[in-house]
């Protein structure tokens, strides 16, 4: 039987992020009911505690100034005091958790499965799924885990589990974390440039083609983009018409992506806009042409205008 | 003869004999000119070989057609007819300028020849060309100070205006010209007025103008002017002399040399190093050219005479767009550079290299090899070799943008600049009706010609059709013909003119093979970037044609058949792919291919043949990410629009992808339309 | 400063259409063309810009077979001084930890104050810097996009965080950097650079030489046992939706629910 099962909650300054539940949903799979224990680290995060007790049925408050920024060198230090030695814990595999998993795994001397997308548990031992290649060779992977485990969770990949049904405890450790000073300093955060919106970046794409007709109909994608919490993103031509920014151009002249959705807007799908989408995503092609090449890659098409398609996807979004 | 003024050889001022000054001007100018050219002949010993020291008929025979006749002159007439006036007169005075200094020193001579009858005809034609020199140095100047044309014009980054120098040199010629014939003119009034025999005065030239004004003034005055015009023309001929070689005038004096060793052959592209074999070139130490000894000595020349005309850059397709290549300036700051480097007085300058100094990774980067330049240069300048040749130095020290360093990795890897795999590349036959089967020429089959596909052809989607369309032509016309299939990799064409020397060697060596082990004894491609490589940049290959030729010859001989225009409303234009164009002089094929589809209409864009505007570049420069404000594509497109067409004919699949894309972004979809040359023939072919 | 940059051989994924054995062992690799992994080339780069600017040597290191040997080249015609591969029948089939072992024995035996590793891989789990730098008991930073030698004890680097946000850091020297790309912008290695570095001699190192016990690494040695290959499922062509633009619409926000697409 495996250790205790924890969970990291990530939180921006006490706003936990969708990963927060979302462990509480992959925490389920090593046993329905099994008790989960939330590390919620920073300062002043007892309202956040409250919360995520909602959620979890123990949660460790590691309150302290020193956490304040998420330096992932310090809280590797502070996981190691506070750990049982078989501990599992779930980190969700973002920034902070590449920063901060694979040594932790050292550290405790447990295995360390990193970016999983899905799992099974059977008695000791964990069967994870990970991706390879851009997504387009799955593996499955398997670790003993009775002596612990670091596991870093693909964000989004598990449902949030929003049910909020368990009143648990909060329990303060802050007197635990020990020693906190590392070689690395956290010095500051550099902003990306206002304006610069980096489609690498977005999980979501509605991406622009030739069918958008003219540079005033874009505003019609943008608003699109803005009720699915997407970003517009575009093939060439509207590049080169100077309707966007060369940094939101897909393909290979232009960003490579790597988005979950694609929304292939009046784009025909030349391979050379095609060669800057990776990832396997979900694509969706909408297009007035029912033999554009897009239709080959997508996983879902409409034949339509998608000066027309378009806002009624918007409105039908913006009703839900 | 007698005469009646004193002639400056015999002539003294204040007791000083001006026989003096007259040895002093032409010696002491003469030695300022011969240590000048010897500063200016020291970086082309430092330079890199090359090998123009052959062929000579045909040198000589560039020498007349483009030097002395003057050929590519009236490609800009106004421009052109006035050069032209202005090299005449020059040429013709220039006996006259040479006897002149010599009379300052014997009085009454005449150049050997000139003495009788000829020497009569010989006056009366340098006073015209003396007046009709100094006529078009005034419109000239008119045109260059007060009308300004755009292609004069120095953009900022370039530095300061060149106009100063322009109108300088028109006022120096002009002066000659004016003192010359004031010379001549105050004799003539002197003789006159004294009622001795003068020479004929030719009417309504510079002469018989000052005649007119002199006729009645005193002889002691003629006498002065007559003196005093004779050194002004004397100081002003040793001045100009010396002048020329500071600035853009050299071509007064270079332009025969580089005219002579000018580049004989088209489509083809310099050796890393002359003299070096290719399977010699690993033992190099250094690639291409980094700094400036590293061009040739013709190169060098190419910079020393630059006339700063701007005709190149006035049909650079990549200026035209606003890259940051205008190959004016490539000469002006090469030229501008030396200057520099290789001052007249004190030592030389260590070099430099010159990306980052004078050039930028973009700006040599932007040339797409089109060779409008070339085709315009009226000095034999030479600008696509010494583009490749600075490639060749920044791949050697890592300097490829990283949009190229991509499809380069692929090409090396894969054979294709796309990655796709090597089983991929003939799939696209299978698309095929079923009636026509295609060989694969691995070693089990053989045919007579070889259809090389090339990479774009077979692996884009929309470029596989021209491939489809080429075989059931071949098909049709009854050739025995196969593919290489997974064994054909890319041609290389565009990995050596970027520079990739060593890949390009491996790609052509690959194919060399390929295709000789194929046992065919011709080559047919679709692809004009193909074509040129295997005709030019390869070595010891079996005849190459392009698909054009095939049709034209298939025509004539009756295997194949064109029936009536599908489509007679509309109105078709053919767009030159400048590999088959200029770089091959296949103009014709062409348009007679498509002049025998019965009923179709066909026009001229404005910028045809060997002006063919460049639809964007081909192979690797589709990867290549331009600064530009525009496509020039799109401005291709508005030419055809222009002329009247609404559909472009190309024959080159990179023309085509430029086009096509042109076409929507211009918004132009539904009212013009791009084909390639084999399809619209297929379509056509009687069955 | 004496840079150390671990590098690795991989499949080219770009063009590669990856499949996978039919006994789900390994992906087929018949047509595949391998390089240096695409972080690793940023590394170098990033490496050998630093010793241009302040001096010392730049080495490359891999763990692989022989075949591994050409990525090492290839840094070394960028610009790398040194090369080291690290090969032992043993090795094969080592998991991330294992890997990571191997590199900080080979690292012990030198003098390097700076440890760069590629950010990730397109095979692997972005894990081996930041175990390298636990087991040797270093400072880390993971997703490095900005290094600025501060002096010869400190170094200021960013983070690329999420949104292209850059978390700024001061970090005490010997530490290991992964190293994300973008940081820099890598020259190219042509034809002539690799033929260049052909003949230098590139030392390979066993696990006796580092002194490896050859149980603790390999497949046997793994924590993290590799079971199969399999392929996600793939559709035909699209799924083309019929009917009314409203049954469209709905439909396919049905769809893009399930795809995370909605928020």
């Amino acid at each position: 039987m495996a250790g205790q099962i924890f969970a990291y909650i990530k939180h921006n300054e006490g706003v936990a992020e969708d990963s927060a539940l979302e462990l509480v949903a992959a925490a389920k799979k090593f046993a329905a009911g099994a008790a989960v224990t939330a590390i919620v680290t920073g300062s002043n995060v007892d309202a956040l505690c409250n919360d995520m007790a909602a959620s979890y049925q123990e949660v460790w408050k590691i309150d302290n100034d020193a956490l304040s920024y998420p330096n992932a060198e310090v809280l590797r230090k502070v996981l190691l005091n506070i750990l049982p030695n078989d501990a599992v814990i779930l980190i969700p595999h973002d920034t902070f958790g590449m920063d901060l998993a694979p040594g932790l795994s050292i550290k405790i001397d447990s295995p360390f499965v990193s970016d999983i997308v899905d799992y099974e548990v059977e008695g000791d031992t964990l069967k994870a799924i990970r991706q390879e290649y851009s997504g387009q060779a799955h593996t499955h992977v398997e670790c003993d885990i009775s002596n612990g485990l670091v596991a870093n969770i693909r964000p989004g990949v598990f449902q949030p589990d929003e049910s909020k049904g368990v009143s648990g405890q909060v329990i303060d450790k802050s007197a635990d974390t020990g020693d906190l000073t590392t070689g690395r300093h956290f010095l500051e955060i550099v902003e990306a440039e206002a304006g610069d919106v980096d489609i690498t970046k977005s999980d979501v794409l509605v991406s622009i083609g030739r069918g958008i007709e003219d540079e005033e109909n874009i505003e019609i994608a943008q608003e699109l983009a803005d009720a699915m919490g997407a970003v517009v993103s575009c093939s060439r031509p509207i590049v080169d018409a100077k309707w966007l920014e060369k940094s939101r151009q897909v393909g290979t002249s232009g960003q490579t992506v790597k988005p979950k959705v694609y929304l292939a807007m009046g784009i025909s799908g030349s391979f050379q806009h095609l060669g800057g989408i990776k990832g396997n995503p979900f694509i969706v092609a909408v297009n007035k042409n029912p033999k554009a090449p897009i239709f080959q890659v997508a996983e879902v098409g409409v034949q339509a205008d998608i000066l027309e398609f378009m806002p009624e996807l918007t409105e039908k979004i913006k009703g839900l | 003869m007698e005469t009646a003024l004193i002639g400056p050889a015999n002539a003294s001022v204040l007791g000083i004999p001006m026989v003096i000054f007259s040895l002093l001007i032409p010696i002491v100018g003469a030695a300022v000119f011969a240590y000048i050219i010897a500063r200016r002949l020291a970086p082309l010993v430092k330079a890199a070989p090359d090998n123009r020291f052959n062929r000579w008929p045909e040198r000589i025979f560039q020498v007349l057609k483009i030097w002395f006749v003057q050929y590519r002159q009236p490609r800009y007439m106004v421009a052109g007819v006035l050069h032209i006036v202005i090299f005449f007169g020059f040429l013709t005075l220039s006996i006259q300028s040479s006897s002149l200094v010599v009379i300052g020193i014997f009085d009454g001579f005449v150049f050997p020849g000139l003495g009788g009858v000829l020497g009569h005809i010989y006056n009366f034609i340098k006073d015209y060309a003396a007046t009709a020199v100094l006529i078009a140095c005034i419109i000239a100047a008119y045109r260059r100070g007060i009308l300004k044309p755009e292609r004069y014009a120095v953009p900022e980054k370039y530095g300061h205006d060149h106009t100063a120098e322009a109108v300088f040199v028109l006022g120096l010629i002009s002066l000659l010209m004016v003192s010359e014939s004031a010379f001549e003119a105050t004799l003539m009034a002197a003789q006159h007025q004294k009622g001795l025999a003068g020479e004929f005065v030719a009417p309504l030239t510079l002469v018989w103008l000052w005649k007119l004004v002199f006729n009645h003034t005193s002889i002691e005055k003629l006498q002065a002017i007559h003196v005093m015009s004779f050194y002004i023309h004397d100081l002003t001929f040793f001045f100009f002399l010396c002048f020329l070689p500071m600035g853009k005038h050299f071509h007064v004096i270079t332009s025969i040399f580089n005219v002579l060793f000018m580049r004989l052959d088209r489509g083809n592209v310099k050796p890393v190093r002359y003299g070096v074999e290719d399977d010699k070139l690993d033992d190099l130490e250094s690639f291409g050219v980094k700094k400036m000894e590293d061009f040739t000595w013709k190169h060098i020349l190419d910079f020393y005479t630059c006339a700063d005309c701007g005709r190149c850059s006035d049909q650079c397709p990549a200026n035209a767009v606003g890259r940051p290549l205008s190959p004016r300036f490539i000469s002006i700051k090469g030229r501008d550079k030396i200057f520099k480097n290789y001052p007249l007085r004190g030592d030389f300058l260590p070099s430099q290299p010159l990306i980052g100094d004078i050039y930028e990774e973009d700006e040599i980067w932007s040339c797409t090899t089109c060779g409008a330049c070339e085709q315009e240069c009226p000095l034999g300048i030479e600008y696509i070799d010494k583009i490749v040749d600075l490639r060749r130095g920044m791949v050697d020290e890592g300097m490829v943008p990283q949009s190229l360093q991509k499809p380069l990795g692929a090409l090396e890897k894969r054979g294709n600049p796309w990655g796709k795999m090597e089983k991929k590349r003939a799939e696209w036959t299978k698309e095929l009706p079923e009636d026509i089967s295609v060989k694969v020429l691995n070693g089990k089959e053989s045919a007579e010609t070889l259809y090389f596909v090339d990479s774009i052809t077979s692996y884009d989607d929309r470029m596989q059709d021209i491939g489809r369309a080429t075989i059931k032509i071949l098909n049709a016309a009854g050739i025995d013909f196969g593919i290489l299939g997974p064994a054909e990799k890319d041609s290389g064409h565009e990995v050596l003119r970027f520079g990739e020397e060593m890949l390009f060697q491996d790609l052509k060596e690959h194919n060399t093979e390929a295709i000789l082990e194929s046992g065919v004894s011709k080559i047919v491609t679709a692809d004009p970037h193909a074509y040129n490589a295997l005709k030019n940049d390869y070595k010891d290959l079996p005849p190459v044609e392009h698909i054009s030729q095939i049709i034209l010859k298939s025509i004539n001989s009756g295997a194949i058949t064109l029936k009536k225009v599908e489509d007679d409303t509309k109105t078709y234009t053919y767009h030159d792919p400048c590999y088959l164009g200029r770089h091959n002089s296949l103009y014709n094929d062409p348009r007679k291919v498509l002049d025998a589809i019965p009923g179709l209409r066909r026009v001229e864009m404005i910028k045809c043949r060997d002006r063919s505007f460049c639809c964007g570049g081909g192979g690797l420069m589709l990867f290549y990410e331009p600064e530009e404000e525009q496509r020039m594509g799109v401005l291709r497109v508005e030419m055809a629009k222009e002329a009247g067409a609404d559909i472009m004919v190309t024959a080159c699949p990179f023309c085509l992808v430029n086009i096509e894309d042109a076409i929507k972004v211009a918004g132009m979809e539904g009212k013009m339309e791009a084909i390639d040359l084999a399809e619209l023939v297929e379509r056509h072919i009687v069955k | 400063m004496e840079i150390l940059v671990c590098v690795k051989r991989v499949p080219d994924t770009a063009e590669n259409e990856i499949e996978v054995r039919k006994d789900g062992t390994d992906i087929v690799r018949d047509d595949l063309v391998y390089s240096v992994n695409e972080w690793d080339n940023y590394a170098v780069e990033e490496a050998i810009q630093i010793v241009e600017k302040v001096g010392g040597s730049v080495t490359v290191v891999t763990v692989g077979d022989e075949d591994s040997e050409e990525v090492l080249r290839r840094e070394m015609a960028m610009g790398a001084d040194n090369g080291v591969l690290l090969s032992d029948p043993a090795f094969v089939g080592s998991d991330g930890k294992a890997i990571a072992g191997i590199l900080k024995a080979e690292i012990e035996k030198g003098n390097y104050n700076l440890i760069f590793t590629g950010a990730q891989a397109d095979d692997g789990a972005g894990q081996v810097g930041g175990m390298l730098a636990a087991m040797m008991d270093v400072p880390y930073a993971s997703l490095v996009n900005h290094i600025e030698v501060l002096d010869d004890k400190k170094l200021k680097v960013g983070r690329e965080i999420e949104g292209g946000n850059q978390e700024m850091h001061e970090i005490d020297l010997p530490c290991v950097l992964s190293i994300q790309t973008g940081i820099n912008e890598p020259r190219y290695v042509g034809i002539r650079g690799i033929r260049k570095v052909a003949s230098v001699e590139i030392p390979v190192h066993g696990a006796s030489d580092i002194g490896i016990a050859a149980d603790a690494v390999g497949a046997g040695g793994a924590k993290v046992k590799l079971v199969d290959y399999f392929m996600p499922e793939l559709g035909e062509g699209a799924e083309m939706l019929e009917g009314s633009t409203e049954e469209i619409v709905d439909k396919l926000i049905e769809l893009l629910k399930a795809k995370g697409g909605l928020k």
